[in-house]
């Protein structure tokens, strides 16, 4: 049981991963926009754009893999965070900015000093990958020792296993979304866009794969077990699935199948953070395994029933947001639905007089037992009086608004 | 495993920081930047249904012109709150560790909930916004309805956190940590958590209403007041000022609450040193270590408010030594800048209430839409106030009477650096979040009429 929530964080980094990070990859896509066949601004504006609807929930991932992973195991994330707070810190510096951008988005247009603003943001896109692949890499070489802040603060996060990790967690961001941002171009119909994109997401996929290669390399001196792990048993099946979805995906791209691709990039990126789950299992960090970092049973149990609870909603809900933004059902130019809307209702006198009886009454009952009845029953009842006055009276308040009297005209004779 | 948990837990010590009072402001920065938006969260999604839901009833064009506009709205404070939540996050493992490494199996798990609404949220919102004039009419409507609920939830379950770490239970303590957890009844089954809630939600919608009424009160004084600004500062006003009178009942069951389990706090909220029987209430004035001075006093009024007795007994700072006390005149003018600036919101949304009740139309005197302008700031200030009233009466703990929020903060060096680019950075975003509301509110009525 100890190892079912690291299987709900590890899903979590790799949804977030996918979604967030071909987020930041489309913020880095502003950034570097030439050159191309189809211009700076066009590129821009539609890397802009391609996020809009699912920003918020791919970003929500993030907050996920953190709750779980200090509510199941507090000991290793209170170690983890003291140890790399640096680069965790500039992580949410980054996320504020981009969360920002995501907000200004579209907003800039025409504003004078817009770009060094949206250059800014833009770095934040490289920025968040980097550090938050930084502390990765920190976890993967062994660099967190248990305790409050007992590891370097610097070298825990500047090291080559880090920094590689980083690099790669910017360039996969790249690769993914070039792919997504052609395929929406291929769904828009936007032909020069997606020969743009699929060229951006044939190089960084190269790059990435590269990147991929060399860090083996390098955790061979720099972390020796982690390498062990990699090239053994499960570590090392996973990473040869990654690299055969990764060519994949490549072939894909080039054939543009964007649909079998985007299947096949996930699958190599989940693949890379399994195969990096059991390197280093049952390893959480050096001296404290799995089981000696979980939480008490009762603990492990209520996250188990809240996660898998909250899926039962989550699942359908995160279906049918993909399923209308990848239909283009909440795009810009999709067909508007005629309104019908339906005849005025009328308003009779006898219902306002009762509504204003019920919310007298109900004040009354509800705050004299609010404030002077004890037992938590007699309270609750006072509170859900109190509701349903607030109800009753802005029910009230807001009927007729305003129609036939306009102040302003008693005050420009009074002034 | 609790035996396992148990032999490595004596390694995470507490660490010796130089900073500690500025990781708390930095924590408190960013629940003061955060607070706003989650009224907004918790208010705004109900206001914008009910404008739609009233056009599709009625078929009047305003109503839907102003969901829309308010929509547009509603999505961008709410992308700025989901990065400023995320900050929070982000804090409690950066500036709290040693709380999150002994206590997180007790408490997570409210967070864990809270991810769940949040996703629905983040997930309903976009369609929502997106979805205009794209789904069916009543669908979209359907659609904005997970949005108002995980509003809620979202909220219900960060705050039963809060009512845990003021209210501590459903764990056993063994060298500083939480072993035999059962968080389901430690923050569910927390009686102190209710009022907490109800509090916080009322709250929702006094500063979301005020400060939205606040700006078509500025439009009136400077003469935009056609049919549009006047339906839109019907809904917001009628919010703030049903939901502003009743915050009073509600205050008083929180102080009872806090009366009777946390007596220290109450103590402190009033400056009070002795135990007294039939204890006053002192309005103003400054806590001197013993008593307070140079305040009007009003006779047994803290004994009437906290037990509903002139004469009960309150128990007073004394009773703890002078190292678990909070720092009383911090509570003492949090807590009064909140009762204060309550009461006179309270005022307000009455006589509104009146005269659109009793008359059937909106106060004309310029001068109530001045008091309206002024009440959306003071909102904000009030609901500050009142977390520092409960943040700041909790310390020295940061779980009360458990741990120490000097053993909870993280050993790691430059706590200033981060304060100062959090500072800065949350400069920037305001400046940008109220460019963006100013941009529009400058776009044309015309431009949302017809789609």
């Amino acid at each position: 049981m100890a190892e079912i929530p690291m299987v709900f964080i590890l899903a979590g980094l790799a949804a977030y991963t996918l979604l967030a990070s071909a987020d930041f990859g489309a913020g880095l896509w502003t950034l570097v926009a030439g050159p191309g066949r189809a211009g700076r601004a066009p590129t821009r504006e539609h890397a802009r754009h391609a996020m809009g609807p699912v920003w918020e929930a791919n970003h929500v991932w993030l907050i996920f893999v953190l709750v779980v992973c200090w509510t199941a195991y507090p000991l290793a994330f209170g170690s983890i965070t003291s140890t790399l707070a640096v680069p965790l810190f500039i992580a949410a510096v980054g996320i504020i900015l981009r969360g920002a951008s995501y907000a200004l988005r579209g907003q800039l247009e025409g504003v004078h000093g817009r770009h060094p603003i949206e250059n800014l943001f833009a770095l934040s896109s490289i920025l968040t990958p980097f550090t938050l692949g930084t502390v990765v890499g920190g976890i993967a070489s062994g660099r967190v020792p248990i305790g409050n802040a007992t590891g370097d603060l610097i070298t825990s996060w500047l090291n080559p296993t880090s920094v590689l990790i980083g690099a790669l967690a910017v360039t996969i961001g790249g690769y993914l979304a070039a792919v997504y941002l052609a395929a929406d171009a291929h769904r828009l119909g936007t032909r020069t866009l997606e020969l743009d994109f699929r060229a951006r997401a044939l190089t960084t996929g190269i790059c990435a794969g590269a990147l991929a290669l060399a860090g083996l390399l390098v955790v061979r001196y720099d972390a020796p077990s982690l390498f062990n792990g990699l090239t053994s048993d499960g570590g090392a099946a996973m990473i040869g699935f990654s690299a055969a979805a990764g060519l994949t995906t490549l072939f894909l791209v080039r054939r543009h199948h964007y649909g079998p691709a985007r299947v096949s990039a996930a699958l190599a990126v989940a693949a890379v953070i399994a195969g990096w789950a059991l390197a280093q299992r049952p390893r959480v960090l050096p001296g404290l395994t799995i089981d000696q970092a979980a939480a008490g049973r009762s603990t492990l149990l209520a996250v188990i029933i809240a996660v898998a609870g909250g899926a039962i909603v989550l699942v359908p809900s995160l279906i049918l947001l993909f399923h209308l933004v990848l239909r283009g059902r909440l795009d810009p130019a999709a067909a508007p639905d005629a309104t019908v809307p339906t005849p005025p209702s009328i308003t009779r006198k006898g219902r306002t007089r009762l509504l204003a009886a019920f919310a007298g009454t109900t004040l009354l009952i509800g705050a004299g037992v609010t404030v002077f009845a004890d037992p938590g029953w007699a309270r609750a009842l006072g509170v859900i009086c109190l509701f349903a006055c607030a109800l009753s009276t802005f029910s009230l308040a807001t009927a007729q608004p305003d129609q036939k009297t306009s102040p302003s005209s008693g005050i420009s004779s009074r002034r | 495993m609790t035996a396992i948990l148990g032999a490595v837990c004596g390694v995470f010590t507490s660490a010796d920081q130089d900073y500690l009072v500025q990781a708390r402001q930095m924590q408190a920065l960013s629940l003061a930047v955060h607070i706003p938006l989650v009224c907004f969260g918790i208010a705004f999604p109900a206001m914008v249904l009910f404008c739609e839901w009233r056009y599709l009833r009625t078929g009047d064009l305003v109503f839907r012109t102003l969901a829309r506009r308010w929509s547009k709205v509603m999505l961008a404070l709410f992308a700025v709150g989901v990065v400023t939540g995320t900050i929070l996050s982000f804090e409690l493992g950066l500036l709290w560790p040693a709380f999150m490494a002994s206590f997180g199996n007790v408490f997570g798990l409210g967070f864990t909930l809270e991810g769940f609404s949040f996703f629905i949220e983040a997930i309903f919102i976009a369609i929502y916004v997106y979805g205009w004039d794209r789904l069916p009419p009543r669908l979209h409507l359907l659609s904005g309805i997970p949005v108002v609920i995980a509003g809620v939830t979202g909220s219900l379950f960060v705050i039963s956190v809060n009512g845990w770490m003021n209210h501590p239970g459903g764990f056993e303590l063994r060298q500083g940590h939480a072993l035999d957890a059962h968080p389901w009844s430690a923050l569910f089954g927390n009686s102190y958590f209710w009022h907490e809630f109800v509090h916080m939600y009322f709250a929702g919608y006094i500063v979301a209403g005020f400060l939205i009424a606040a700006t078509y009160a500025w439009g009136f004084l400077r003469g935009r007041w056609g049919r549009y600004q006047r339906t839109a500062l019907t809904i917001a006003l009628s919010a703030a000022a049903i939901a502003a009178p009743l915050q009073v009942v509600i205050g008083d069951w929180a102080a009872r609450d806090v009366a009777n389990e946390q007596p220290t706090k109450l103590a402190a909220l009033e400056g009070l040193g002795p135990t007294t029987r039939g204890a006053p209430e002192h309005l103003l004035g400054w806590y001197d270590g013993h008593h307070v001075g140079y305040g009007i006093e009003i006779p047994r009024l803290l004994s009437l408010l906290a037990f509903h007795d002139p004469n009960a007994t309150v128990e007073g700072l004394d009773a703890v030594p002078v190292q678990d006390r909070p720092p009383v005149n911090v509570e003492r003018f949090a807590f009064q800048t909140m009762v204060g600036i309550g009461t006179l919101l309270a005022l307000l949304g009455a006589v509104y209430l009146y005269v659109r009740l009793r008359h059937r139309r909106l106060p004309s005197s310029r001068w109530f839409y001045r008091a309206v302008v002024l009440a959306g700031p003071l909102s904000v200030i009030a609901l500050i106030a009142g977390w520092i009233t409960t943040e700041v009466g909790r310390q020295p703990w940061i779980v009360y009477r458990i741990m120490r929020t000097s053993q909870a903060v993280t050993g790691a060096a430059g706590i200033p650096v981060g304060y100062g680019t959090l500072v800065a950075v949350y400069l920037g975003l305001a400046g940008g979040v109220g460019w963006l509301l100013l941009r529009f509110s400058r776009v044309p009525l015309e431009a949302d009429r017809d789609g």
